[in-house]
């Protein structure tokens, strides 16, 4: 997980003085933790599998007591601005976006889920 | 004696009855510890039948508090009219899960309002038509759409015969974590399933309602207050005829 993070605060750095509103280095719950639900080179080359599985057992059988859903993904990896404010883990540059643009994988989860922490519900 | 005798049993009445009624309450309140306790781990099963009991006498003309409660709950009343797009085509399609009707019998002219959403068919028309699975009935009663297989054909809400189902036409800007939605899925009412699904036993129309005139509940659990209510008011299922089977019932039609 910290080699990853390093990779993306190289990334981010590049950018980061052009753009205003940016995330804060180690802002997200994750850059706090040593690993994520499982090693990370599991979850590099793995977490759609985790994601996809989750999904069909969430809306067909309801079951949200999970360390999978996409949800938990958001809470911890989105980072916060300046004001604290989350910010989108598909902007620019963040962790999602930067990761798939890298390795040229689009993905379509934010077309519907929630890019940032919201109140209500999981 | 005999009035003596008569106190006894009146203070032995009394002690049980008081009894009766800490155990009423006891269960509620473990039920209501355990709604609170953790989300669900365990898969839905059919024991439990989700359903609904409408009063719709106790629905004041005009009110649609059941309606805003919802588009808050699940994110509708964040939904933006499209670019270009006359009031009165946003007003056809804007997406609702609840719409406040009017029902009149053209015999006696009897008006009733009362709140139309997804009946939760045990027979759904929807699910029947679906090409590709996405529209479902989940075991405890629920018809829901799976976004991640729906892919916009409209079918279902063609089928449906209480006009239910919404489309999402444009791009969603602000989204819920709740409530995932985006554009060219189908979507209707799914009786707050993430409140259901993190141990809520309520939904939102529910508790918006002011007149009490919504019961949410099991309607295969007898000691659940739905259960009760539909065994002492009579009750109608919308379109009997189809044979459906709903889980939402109406009474005071």
């Amino acid at each position: 997980m910290i080699v990853f993070g390093l990779l993306f605060s190289l990334t981010a750095t590049a950018s980061d003085a052009a753009q205003a509103a940016k995330a804060v280095e180690g802002s997200a719950k994750a850059d706090k933790l040593d690993a994520c639900v499982a090693p990370t080179p599991f979850m590099r080359r793995n977490h759609f599998e985790l994601i996809k599985h989750q999904r069909d057992v969430t809306v067909h059988e309801g079951i949200r007591k999970t360390d999978n859903s996409l949800a938990g993904c958001i809470d911890c990896h989105a980072a916060k601005d300046a004001h604290g404010e989350h910010v989108a883990v598909d902007a620019d540059d963040q962790f999602c976006a930067s990761c798939h643009a890298y390795t040229g994988v689009s993905f379509d989860c934010f077309s519907c889920h929630a890019t940032k922490p919201t109140k209500t519900g999981n | 004696m005999s009035e003596m005798i008569d106190q006894k049993r009146r203070d032995f009445v009394s002690v049980a009855g008081k009894t009766a009624a800490a155990t009423v309450i006891a269960p509620g309140v473990f039920l209501h510890s355990v709604a609170n306790a953790s989300p669900r781990a365990e898969a839905v099963t059919d024991k439990v039948r989700y359903g609904m009991l409408i009063d719709s006498s106790k629905c004041a003309d005009g009110c649609s508090d059941c309606v805003s409660a919802c588009d808050k709950e699940n994110g509708l009343d964040q939904l933006i009219k499209p670019e270009g797009a006359s009031d009165d085509l946003w007003a056809q399609q804007k997406p609702r899960w609840i719409r406040a009707v009017k029902v009149k019998d053209n015999l006696t002219g009897h008006v009733s309002s009362l709140p139309m959403m997804c009946q939760h068919c045990e027979k759904p028309p929807c699910v029947d038509v679906c090409p590709t699975g996405a529209s479902f009935r989940r075991d405890d009663g629920i018809v829901m759409v799976d976004r991640h297989t729906c892919i916009g054909c409209r079918y279902c809400m063609m089928a449906c015969p209480y006009k239910a189902r919404s489309f999402i036409h444009e791009t969603v800007q602000f989204k819920q974590t709740a409530t995932p939605r985006g554009k060219g899925c189908v979507e209707s009412c799914n009786f707050c399933v993430h409140r259901l699904d993190n141990g809520g036993t309520t939904t939102a129309c529910q508790d918006a309602c002011k007149q009490g005139a919504i019961i949410f509940g099991d309607l295969k659990d007898p000691k659940s207050a739905l259960v009760k209510a539909l065994s002492k008011y009579p009750s109608v299922q919308l379109r009997a005829d189809l044979k459906l089977n709903t889980g939402v019932r109406y009474s005071g039609i």
